[in-house]
């Protein structure tokens, strides 16, 4: 493992027990910084204007990517296509702090993910499983999150991808050193990172949850189901008090034990972002099905 | 009562690897989030984090006002990394100072973004003898110290580590190495004792078991 990998997991590390928040301006993510966000992610649209205008979602304008990092001081992420390297060479060049490879935008190439092991900038990729997982910290992801369902504020996809890596790493502790290598096979993933993550009883990077948290009672859940922290898309500037609600989930992802607190903080939040259900989606309009 | 400890404020952030360095140094630590947590405590850590998300946090509870009148009223001692040494200043280029604990003036990103964090091998006399690996993860730096503050060590022109008598500000992060130097001298700077209880070699993954 070398310095730099170990310097981005550890930028992700100080991440913990916070919100990513989906901002398109540089008013947006002031917003977000006041309430609380530990980093924003620098985005043209959100995932529900994404889903409802359709057509190729590609990296924003670099321009606005600067805008925005120029207007706050916390960490700046922003999306790349899957297998979209030139895009990613752009955002490392931007000197943004993260960068998403997302199932999000369209995707660049279908067989392959980036080689995130030739940047010297950090990745997050999203994940349903333990095995898409694995493969993405493989090819040199510094972080994971739950692919979700983004843009829907259903939470059921997220509770889903959460539930099947901790089933599946379960599965994994209870195997013999001889079982193990057939798991890695059914599940495409190195027999070495196996071992690592029998041993830890968890992903060896910092594992956030994404796609479709929209309330700060979806951000507890999340945690309580072992998540280290939440990514919030359009669930915050789609709803009807971003400011508050932002607040709101923030105490809520901290203080995701305290049932009293989740209630206070819950009072008077205003509209919700309106939402789709999940099962209502044809398997064509499902992000969290590409990049495997 | 029960003996004092070291504190970890744990609303955000790196609590945890600062968790696994305190139990490898022979301290079981209490992991802070409501001001009564602090009865415990002869000293806190404040973790790094993002401190604009924990000075929001602190404020939940008025935890930010009982860690003032624990460390101006108890004599309880406070190490801030990183964040927490944002949260610690006198002085905050650019903002509102939140705990003010320390006189010092301090920048945040003072080296840029996360493509500028970088590592260092160092030794400091009466805190470390041979050279251990500081990490500086989107850090900050002290622009200038005055009255009783008292500059440790200095990287690329910069203040990286200060402290007066009862409060340490590191812009690196100890706990995020092999390194428990730091973390021994904080402790006896609280007139508390350590030993070393650290069970195998150091791995980055210790906090996922240990913390």
């Amino acid at each position: 493992m070398n310095d730099r990998y170990e310097i981005n997991v550890n930028l992700a590390q100080m991440l913990k027990g916070g919100v990513i928040m989906d901002v398109v301006n540089a008013e947006q993510a002031k917003i977000a910084q006041e309430a609380g966000a530990v980093a924003v992610m620098a985005l043209e649209r959100v995932p529900a204007d994404i889903r409802k205008e359709g057509g190729v979602a590609r990296m924003s304008d670099p321009a606005l990517i600067e805008e925005i990092k120029n207007a706050v001081t916390i960490p700046v992420m922003a999306k790349a296509r899957i297998g979209h390297f030139v895009e990613a060479q752009i955002l490392e060049a931007l000197e943004i702090d993260y960068i998403d490879e997302s199932e999000v935008l369209t995707m660049a190439d279908d067989e392959n993910h980036i080689n995130k092991h030739l940047f010297k900038i950090p990745f997050v990729c999203g994940a349903r499983d333990l095995g898409e997982a694995c493969r993405r910290i493989q090819e040199g992801a510094a972080m994971i999150r739950t692919k979700g369902e983004a843009g829907t504020g259903d939470v059921i996809e997220a509770v889903r991808h959460m539930r099947t890596m901790n089933r599946e790493i379960a599965e994994l502790c209870g195997l013999t050193d001889n079982e193990v290598y057939t798991f890695c096979k059914n599940h495409g993933i190195s027999v070495e990172l196996a071992f690592k993550i029998r041993e830890l009883k968890r992903l060896p990077v910092v594992n956030f949850a994404a796609g479709g948290i929209a309330t700060p009672a979806d951000a507890a859940l999340m945690m309580q189901l072992g998540c280290d922290g939440v990514f919030v898309g359009s669930g915050i500037f789609k709803s009807g008090n971003p400011a508050k609600r932002a607040r709101a989930i923030v105490m809520a992802a901290a203080h995701y034990n305290d049932p009293k607190l989740l209630a206070e903080v819950s009072k008077n939040l205003g509209e919700p972002m309106v939402g789709i259900n999940c099962d209502d989606l044809s398997k064509d309009a499902r992000l969290a099905k590409r990049g495997i | 009562m029960t003996e004092k400890t070291i504190g970890v404020l744990a609303l955000q952030g790196g609590y945890r690897e600062h968790g696994a360095h305190l139990r490898d140094c022979g301290i079981e630590p209490v992991y802070v989030t409501r001001p009564e947590e602090l009865d415990q405590c002869a000293g806190l850590i404040i973790p790094g984090g993002e401190s604009s998300c924990l000075r929001r946090l602190l404020r939940g509870f008025e935890v930010d006002t009982a860690i003032v009148n624990a460390v101006k009223q108890d004599g309880m001692h406070v190490w801030g990394t990183c964040a927490g040494a944002i949260l610690c200043a006198d002085s905050v280029v650019g903002e509102e100072p939140c705990l003010g604990l320390i006189e010092c003036e301090i920048e945040r990103n003072i080296f840029g973004s996360q493509l500028s964090s970088f590592y260092e091998e160092v030794s400091i006399p009466g805190i470390c003898e041979t050279k251990e690996r500081l990490v500086y993860i989107r850090a900050p730096g002290i622009r200038r110290i005055w009255g009783k503050t008292r500059s440790i060590l200095t990287s690329h022109d910069v203040i990286t580590a200060a402290e007066n008598d009862q409060v340490l500000v590191t812009s690196f992060h100890p706990e995020l190495s092999e390194t428990r130097a730091f973390h021994f001298y904080f402790i006896a700077k609280c007139g508390l004792a350590s030993h070393d209880a650290r069970p195998h070699e150091w791995t980055r993954t210790a906090w996922m078991e240990r913390g």
